[in-house]
């Protein structure tokens, strides 16, 4: 009995080293979203290049689709483009743009420079759509299923797999995508 | 005189130039001063994500200025405080709020404090109960050694 004197504390000091230890390895800048297992807030919106024609988000009820913010003064967005591309380009993943707080110009200009993988990219000028979907840094993109349920949000750059954030990787994100394809 | 009139143009020149920097300053006008002190304790409340340790009355990134243009707009429209913070908290999650709600998630982080506090004066307690309980320090002198000391006080006596 006379041991548990020295367990106990060391056992309360093990725990908290762990809990300690755990917080350190995460990242403070990323707030977890509210708007996760919620529907993505509707919104309508002119399209970057045909701006004539509306974009709205209730368009694609029935799809699993990616919305991704971006802009051509971000310089993140620039490292992840090729991944974006990538997920569009071989694996048919959807993915609509946000352009957000940016001058239509250099939104164009930017993606005839690097490649354009969106279905279409909707302009938020103000940045009011952006705030509706709780975006506070560009690039952030949304994971939205079938019935139009925000199931992801990425936040920062999507990366090429093994590196420091697993949750961003592209192979994660598409072996969940495939997953909502399938429900 | 001759020195003055030919500053005069300068400062003149100087106040032109630093006006855009004046207009840069946002002037809410409110309708009434419940309005205003509304629209006051909710960017001191607010934190701003971007800069994270500041509220987004102080922050002068580009997501504070929005969301303190979207908190005047609404308080104008005759938002309660609550309303408004509510609004926020629906896009931005609870971590937008410099003192969360209580609720099962936060519990630890408001009762932390207090629990550790009781623990410590348990501790305390406990170690000031042990010591009390002690049986006082037995005697450790034998008869000898107390026989002889007796013997050493007398003999300084005589």
């Amino acid at each position: 009995m006379k041991s548990m004197r020295y367990v106990v504390p060391l056992l309360i000091f093990v725990a908290l080293v762990a809990l300690l230890l755990k917080g350190l390895g995460q990242d403070p800048k990323e707030v977890p979203s509210p708007l996760v297992g919620k529907p993505a807030p509707a919104f309508t919106a002119q399209q970057l290049h045909v701006p004539e024609k509306q974009f709205s988000a209730s368009d694609m009820k029935g799809r699993v689709w990616m919305l991704n913010v971006w802009a051509s003064w971000c310089f993140s967005c620039r490292a992840e483009h090729e991944l974006v591309t990538r997920m569009a380009r071989e694996h048919g993943i959807v993915v609509v743009g946000l352009n957000y707080k940016d001058e239509p110009a250099d939104a164009k200009g930017w993606l005839q420079q690097f490649g354009n993988p969106y279905v279409t990219s909707v302009m938020d000028q103000e940045g009011d759509i952006g705030i509706e979907y709780g975006v506070y840094g560009v690039p952030e993109s949304f994971i939205i299923d079938k019935s139009g349920v925000i199931r992801r949000k990425v936040i920062g750059p999507i990366n090429d797999s093994a590196e420091e954030k697993p949750q961003n990787s592209v192979d994660q994100l598409l072996a969940f995508i495939n997953e909502l394809e399938a429900e | 005189m001759r020195r003055l009139s030919y500053q005069l143009p300068l400062v003149l020149l100087l106040l032109v130039l630093t006006a855009p920097l004046l207009a840069g300053i946002e002037t809410y006008t409110f309708e009434t001063p419940e309005q205003e002190q509304a629209y006051k304790n909710l960017t001191e409340e607010l934190r701003c994500l971007v800069c994270q340790n500041q509220n987004i009355a102080d922050s002068n990134a580009e997501l504070a200025q929005d969301l303190r243009k979207k908190a005047y707009q609404q308080v104008k429209q005759g938002k309660s405080e609550d309303e408004v913070a509510e609004w926020m908290v629906d896009r931005y999650g609870d971590f937008v709020l410099y003192r969360p709600p209580v609720k099962a998630t936060t519990l630890f982080l408001w009762v932390g404090p207090l629990l550790f506090l009781l623990i410590a004066f348990v501790v305390l307690w406990r170690i000031g109960r042990a010591r009390r309980n002690q049986p006082p320090e037995a005697d450790s002198v034998d008869e000898q050694s107390l026989e002889q000391a007796r013997h050493m006080l007398e003999n300084k006596e005589s």
